[in-house]
This record gives structure tokens, sequence and C-alpha cells, in this order.
């Protein structure tokens, strides 16, 4: 009888948590939620000058994503591995590190992609010249990616832990500093003007590092917190 | 646990794995599985350790664990579609005829956090018997089934059975599997 190969397998992956995803809204929409009432405080706390806040525009847009990224992959394998989803997945016949990748990539689908798509707006708010949103929404569709990753490797660390979350963002947070600098920085270049081109390439590479790496340390640590 | 436990079973043969609580039923199918990696010893399929070739000794058998393995949220057949779906391609019907013979027909576009305890364990019979591998790891199978649940997933055992496959089944009870008598193993 003839099996799934794994990039079918993949395709089933990816469909079934973006299936989940649909029939979970609240869920989904709680990072884009967060990210934007994170964003929001800015203004409120250093008052409505336009000039001052278009200063700090890179880096609250930046630090807000990081948090709500944060929030969202907490979720990642948390509910697979209480209904008992993980275990079969683990033990289906497939390349593990082919269908968490899968999976990363539907989490980002779901809560990165949306956020991204949002963060003009945000940044209007923040008072980001238009001509930055450019350069906003491609070190975001970067940055979400390797933070989705980085996120992933935290969530399969602590899947078995009861107060895992807190240690999550331990465990993520200083790993996401490197992208949260070239991201900021490349946003603060375009709001002046300038070209973003090498921080987004530093983020490019990041990028591609996190998702070649990223998918056996989590098979590795999935295998791990199964135990 | 587990120590000087050493067994093998070949096609056609059903083991039925007893013993007290904790004495490592559970532990004893997870180790088969590669999901627990024991300190010493080793698992074999076909003559090849199961640690030198993990995807491949996956495909070749079918767990149901303690918990169901289900997702709440999507239908019986959604269900069966997906997870079966990561081993091979259904062809149309398939999920159907599945869930007619685990007597869940008329639930097939339930979804099923909405079944019953019985109900989900028959769904996930149903994921064992799609899967169509040589080889069932089931763990404690005849768990909230009622009577007629029993009967079954006995006969379809026995079914698997009498079709060259093999199975391993960790139940308190003997499992009156029609046509067969499972060997049993007993863990003190």
């Amino acid at each position: 009888m003839a099996a799934t190969s794994a990039f079918q397998a993949a395709c089933h992956a990816y469909r079934r948590d973006l299936v989940l995803a649909f029939r979970h809204w609240g869920q989904v929409a709680q990072p884009l939620v967060f990210f934007v009432i994170v964003a929001t405080l800015f203004p409120l706390a250093l008052g409505p000058q336009l000039g001052e806040l278009r200063e700090i525009a890179g880096g609250a847009l930046w630090v807000a994503a990081l948090l709500a990224s944060l929030l969202g992959v907490e979720l990642l394998f948390r509910a697979d591995h209480a209904d008992g989803t993980l275990e079969q997945m683990l033990l289906c016949g497939q390349p593990l590190a082919v269908l968490v990748l899968a999976k990363g990539l539907a989490h980002w689908t779901v809560c990165g992609l949306p956020l991204v798509l949002l963060s003009p707006l945000v940044a209007a708010g923040l008072g980001a010249p238009t001509a930055a949103n450019g350069t906003l929404v491609a070190s975001l569709a970067l940055g979400t990616g390797i933070l989705s990753a980085l996120g992933a490797i935290g969530s399969a660390l602590t899947l078995g832990l009861r107060r895992g979350s807190l240690l999550l963002g331990l465990l993520v947070l200083p790993l996401a500093m490197p992208a949260l600098i070239f991201g900021a920085r490349a946003v603060d270049l375009a709001v002046h003007g300038d070209s973003a081109r090498g921080p987004l390439l530093l983020l490019s590479a990041m990028l591609v590092l996190a998702m070649t790496l990223a998918p056996p340390a989590v098979a590795a640590a999935l295998r791990i917190s199964a135990e | 646990m587990l120590a000087g436990v050493s067994l093998t079973l070949a096609a056609a043969q059903c083991l039925h794995v007893l013993g007290a609580n904790g004495s490592g039923k559970t532990t004893l199918l997870r180790v088969i599985t590669g999901l627990v990696t024991p300190e010493q010893g080793r698992v074999e399929w076909n003559g090849q350790p199961t640690a030198a070739n993990r995807d491949a000794w996956h495909a070749s058998f079918s767990y149901l664990a303690h918990s169901d393995g289900l997702k709440p949220e999507l239908t019986a057949r959604e269900n069966l579609a997906f997870e079966v779906g990561l081993r091979r391609p259904l062809v149309e019907g398939e999920t159907e005829e599945a869930l007619r013979e685990v007597g869940l027909a008329a639930e097939r576009d339930q979804p099923a956090g909405f079944l019953s305890a019985g109900q989900r364990r028959r769904l996930a019979v149903a994921r064992v018997l799609l899967a169509a591998v040589p080889l069932w790891i089931l763990d404690e199978p005849f768990t909230n089934l009622d009577a007629a649940g029993t009967t079954l997933v006995a006969a379809l055992i026995g079914r698997h059975l009498d079709a060259g496959g093999a199975a391993i089944i960790a139940a308190h009870q003997p499992p009156a599997i029609p046509g067969h008598a499972p060997w049993r193993l007993e863990l003190a």
C-alpha cells in the first residue's frame, strides 16, 4: 500500500492546523489584539507628539510583535500534547522535523501573517511615514518567522512543565534579541529615509538559519517531552 | 521496571500483557513503540533494531494509547482523514466505511468533542483499523466500551489476526478474540 510522502504529510499537518485555528478564532485573534494594545500603550505613556513617537516607532512595533509572538507560540503544541494527537504525530512514520516545520508555518500563517499585515496601520498611529511601510512589513515578515521558530523550540522544551509559560519567555526572549536589534534598526532606518538593506539581509540570514536548525531541535525536544 | 522482560511476536499472533496497576504494562508498550527509551535492552522488528530506522518502524504499527488522540474540534471523519492521511492516502469512502464498521456512521459529521467516551474509543479504533499496518499496539482498548463495543473491537482484532497481522494488547481482562487464544505476558 502506498504511503503518504513527507511533503503530503506536511500539507496535511498544515491544513489540519489551519482548520483548527479557524475553529478557534478567539485564540487566533489574541496575539493580534495584544500587538495592537501594546503598540497603543506607547502614545498613551509618552504623549501624542508624532515627532517623538516616530523616533521610537521601530522599537515599539518590534517589542510589541515580539511579545505577541510569544503569546501565540505557547499554544503551538500544548493542545496536541493534552489530547494525545502529539503522540500520534510522533508515531505516524513521517519525518518529525518536516511535520514540525509544517506546524510552524501554519502557526505563522494564523499568528504572524495577520500581525505583519496589520503593522502599517499600527505604525501610522506611531507617526511612521508610509514610505517606511515596505521595510516594516518585510522586517516583521522575516522577524515573526524567526520568532515562531525560536518560540517553537521553547514551546517544545517546556511542554510537560506546569508553569511553562514563564520559562518559555526566559528561554526565548534572550534568543530573540538579535532579531529585535536588526528588525528595529531596519524600521528606524526606513523611518529616517535611509536604506535598510543591511539589517534586512541579516534578518533573512537569521530566518534561513532558524528554519533550517529549529525543526530538528523541536523534534528532539518533542520526543523528550513525550517520554 | 521491565527487567528481564523478553518476548517475540510472530505474524497472526496476539500478546495479552497483563499485570497489576503500576506493573509496567503501558511502559512496556511505550518502550516497544519507541516513545520511551529503555535504559537497557532493545526492540527489534523483522530482525532489525527499531532505533536504527525509527520512521520505518513507526510506519509498521498503529498505537492506541490511553488517551484517544482525537481533536475534539474536528468531526469524526476529519479526525480520521487528518490522522490516517499522515500515514497513507485515503481512497474516497474509506473513512465512511471504517466509521460504519465501528458503529459511528451516524456520527461521522459530529465533532469528536460531542461524542461519548465510548464513541471516542470506537473512533480511535477506527483510526487503527484504517492505518492498515501489520502490528496493532493497543493499550486498554476496551476502556469505556459497552458490551457490544467490546465484542466489536475483539472481532476487529480477530479479523486483523486472521489477515496475518499481529497485536499486542495491554488489558486487565483477557480479551475474548474469536478464533484466537492470545498468549499471556504477566508483569510482576
